[in-house]
């Protein structure tokens, strides 16, 4: 049973795109370890698709291999027509955004830019031509004479940008773009690359730790773990549509909750957990007693004060913690079985006016679309 | 209140434990360079007396008298002798040094690629030269070089003499020792752990990312380390080549025990000048020439650096 066959249909934007990029079955061994595990995954033109797992999950392995410092054991990569098994990464159209830039410090900004464009032996004038529009594109005309060491953070980042896009390639890798600015500035600098990274219209490939930056930044992600690729997907279908315990709980926050199948029809199941009962609004392909979870986004959550009508889809704890992060609240629930749950809770108004205190039992609801059921 | 760290008289205020750390060995060097050279500068300036050089101050019916000559400068400049010695010195340094970064530089640049464990193993064999006596080390070539010595022997077998009697570096065939090949052979193996550290040094720390960047932007293995392999170890290259040129020049024992008749290096003309004429002021005079042949292009080359790092 695939998770897929139990769960919403698939969002139009998410049906598979005619390939540009094609990673086909591409395994990486270092010494009998799988960095990589049989990989496969289509990329369209125009696409910014994200590679998004934990440290050690195999994503920075793929970048390597796309780029050519690493040479996949097994499958092989097509790039819109051309194996690019066995080329070296100088021969590859291919051009990287190194994390933390990897700009020449004995070279100027303007050096750095042009370095590409002198491997191609263009000439100076069509060097000089491109080198400007560039400086232009990520507007640091100003600063074509300094060396790197002598730019901020996020300039440093755009002359990385501006460097691995003279050449015009057919690929963008983005290597952790964000990765070395700090949040504030992090924020306003996503913003300005993903706008000329879409005015330039290049195809690219980020690997990113921060689910934040995927989410903002791709028009789809591939989540992975332990070299293998667990979900592909748009954004939102990531999130709201998770395939697996392994996903819903490395996107964003969530309450998994263990139980069991007690009554399944065509239009909803019911699934009994230690601490409720839930009622799922569709139905799925199981069988009646299956042992499943079900995940439940905190901010799917409402808490009140007095119990919800409904017997199913609730569930009464105290309340041990709250975290107020300005425009949301976290609070902390302990249910009656030992286990917590995590509910967020918009703050809409300057001052609630019943709020919930700590140590308080409350309650705590959600409606029959707001689950997800997940059986592995 | 008073924390006894926060306390400490004023006198030790801004003299904290990192400046004497700095500023006692640095004094020790100071004075013990600058002591001795006041002297040999003094002496060069003077001429020889009976049994050491005159005092430049003398006192003369009763008052005292400076004279300061410049006649060792003059004989210096003057006889060709010591200008051959000059430019042989820093021709053979030169070769030296050129020589010592054409055989050194793949040799670091393999090492510091090379896998972390290898790296040490490595660089310990560079270092084991260091472990015998440095006097001993260049007698042996005068063994390996000299007749029936087994180097000899195999270069006599391979026909290698023929080549160098055709570059001019030796003057009969199957005789080594006492020639140019036999001096350059002596310094470049003395010289090449000096030119191989710093440069290890310089190689080990490069980012590789860099090289990655460069093939990434289409960069070839070759044009990768001549365009940025090469440009970022400048100041290693400048280091190892310090290390080897400077004391070069003035280098006396391996000329001495290797070197040719054809060959006078400064250092032997210094040796000659002291120890068989007796002629401390002008042995004094070779010296603050050499010493002046070295600083003022060092100082030089300095500044062009400086510049070129903060512009």
């Amino acid at each position: 049973m695939k998770p897929s066959q139990f769960q919403q249909p698939e969002p139009a934007l998410a049906r598979r795109p005619e390939a540009y990029l094609r990673i086909e079955a591409v395994d990486k061994d270092f010494g009998g370890v799988k960095a990589v595990d049989q990989v496969s995954l289509d990329i369209a033109r125009g696409e910014i698709f994200a590679l998004l797992g934990a440290s050690g999950c195999g994503k920075t392995t793929l970048l390597r291999m796309l780029a050519g410092f690493e040479s996949p054991s097994a499958g092989r990569i097509v790039l819109n027509g051309q194996d690019l098994s066995g080329l070296p990464p100088y021969a590859r159209p291919i051009n990287m955004m190194f994390q933390s830039y990897a700009l020449f410090p004995h070279l100027s900004v303007w050096d750095n830019i042009a370095f590409g464009l002198r491997r191609d032996d263009l000439p100076k004038a069509q060097v000089a031509e491109r080198v400007e529009a560039m400086l232009k594109l990520v507007q640091l005309q100003a600063f074509a004479k300094r060396r790197p060491h002598q730019l901020s953070g996020g300039q440093q980042q755009r002359v990385a940008l501006a460097r691995s896009l003279a050449k015009r390639p057919q690929l963008l890798l983005l290597d952790e773009p964000l990765g070395a600015l700090d949040k504030k500035l992090r924020e306003q600098t996503q913003l300005e690359l993903l706008a000329i990274i879409r005015e330039v219209g290049v195809t690219c490939v980020m690997v990113t730790h921060d689910q934040e930056e995927a989410m903002t930044m791709a028009t789809r992600i591939a989540v992975m773990g332990q070299g293998r690729v667990l979900q592909v997907g748009v954004p939102q279908d990531i999130y709201e549509t998770p395939a697996s315990r392994y996903v819903a709980d490395f996107i964003g926050n969530v309450n998994l909750m263990e139980g069991h199948v007690v009554a399944d029809a065509p239009d909803h199941v019911n699934v009994q957990c230690l601490d409720c009962c839930h009622h799922v609004g569709h139905g799925i392909t199981g069988t009646l007693g299956m042992a499943v979870s079900v995940a439940l986004r905190p901010e799917k959550i409402a808490l009140s004060h007095r119990a919800p009508a409904s017997e199913f889809n609730r569930l009464q704890g105290v309340l041990d913690s709250q975290a107020y992060f300005g425009s949301y609240t976290v609070y902390s629930l302990r249910l009656r079985s030992g286990a917590r749950l995590k509910v967020s809770q918009a703050n809409a108004s300057r001052h609630a006016e019943d709020p919930f205190h700590t140590g308080q039992t409350v309650w705590a609801s959600w409606s029959a679309d707001a689950q997800v059921v997940l059986n592995q | 209140m008073l924390s006894p760290k926060t306390w400490r008289p004023a006198w030790l205020n801004g003299l904290r434990g990192r400046h004497w750390v700095i500023g006692l060995p640095y004094a020790w060097l100071l004075l013990f360079f600058l002591a001795p050279f006041a002297v040999v500068v003094n002496f060069s300036l003077s001429q020889m007396g009976l049994v050491r050089p005159d005092s430049l101050l003398r006192q003369i019916d009763g008052a005292w008298q400076l004279t300061l000559r410049s006649s060792n400068f003059s004989n210096l400049l003057g006889d060709g002798l010591y200008f051959n010695a000059y430019l042989a010195s820093l021709r053979m340094a030169a070769f030296t040094t050129l020589g010592c970064l054409l055989l050194g530089y793949p040799f670091a640049y393999f090492m510091a690629r090379a896998k972390p464990a290898r790296q040490g193993v490595l660089l310990m064999l560079v270092m084991a030269p260091f472990w015998t006596s440095f006097l001993l080390r260049v007698y042996a070539w005068k063994l390996l070089l000299g007749e029936g010595g087994w180097l000899a022997a195999l270069m006599d077998g391979v026909g290698l003499d023929y080549v160098l009697l055709w570059l001019g570096l030796i003057e009969a065939p199957g005789k080594y020792m006492h020639t140019p090949f036999s001096l350059m052979l002596g310094l470049l193996y003395s010289y090449l752990p000096f030119m191989i550290l710093p440069l290890y040094a310089g190689l080990a720390k490069m980012d590789l990312r860099l090289l990655e960047a460069a093939h990434d932007l289409g960069a070839t293995p070759w044009q990768a380390f001549w365009r940025i392999t090469v440009p970022l170890s400048r100041g290693a290259i400048a280091a190892g080549s310090m290390l080897v040129f400077i004391p070069c020049i003035g280098e006396y024992v391996i000329p001495e025990l290797l070197g040719g008749p054809r060959t006078l290096m400064i250092g032997k003309v210094l040796w000659e000048e002291f120890f068989n004429n007796n002629d401390w002021p002008m042995a004094c005079a070779v010296a603050v020439v050499l010493l002046l042949l070295i600083v003022l292009p060092l100082s030089w080359f300095n500044r062009v650096q400086d510049r070129e790092a903060r512009a």
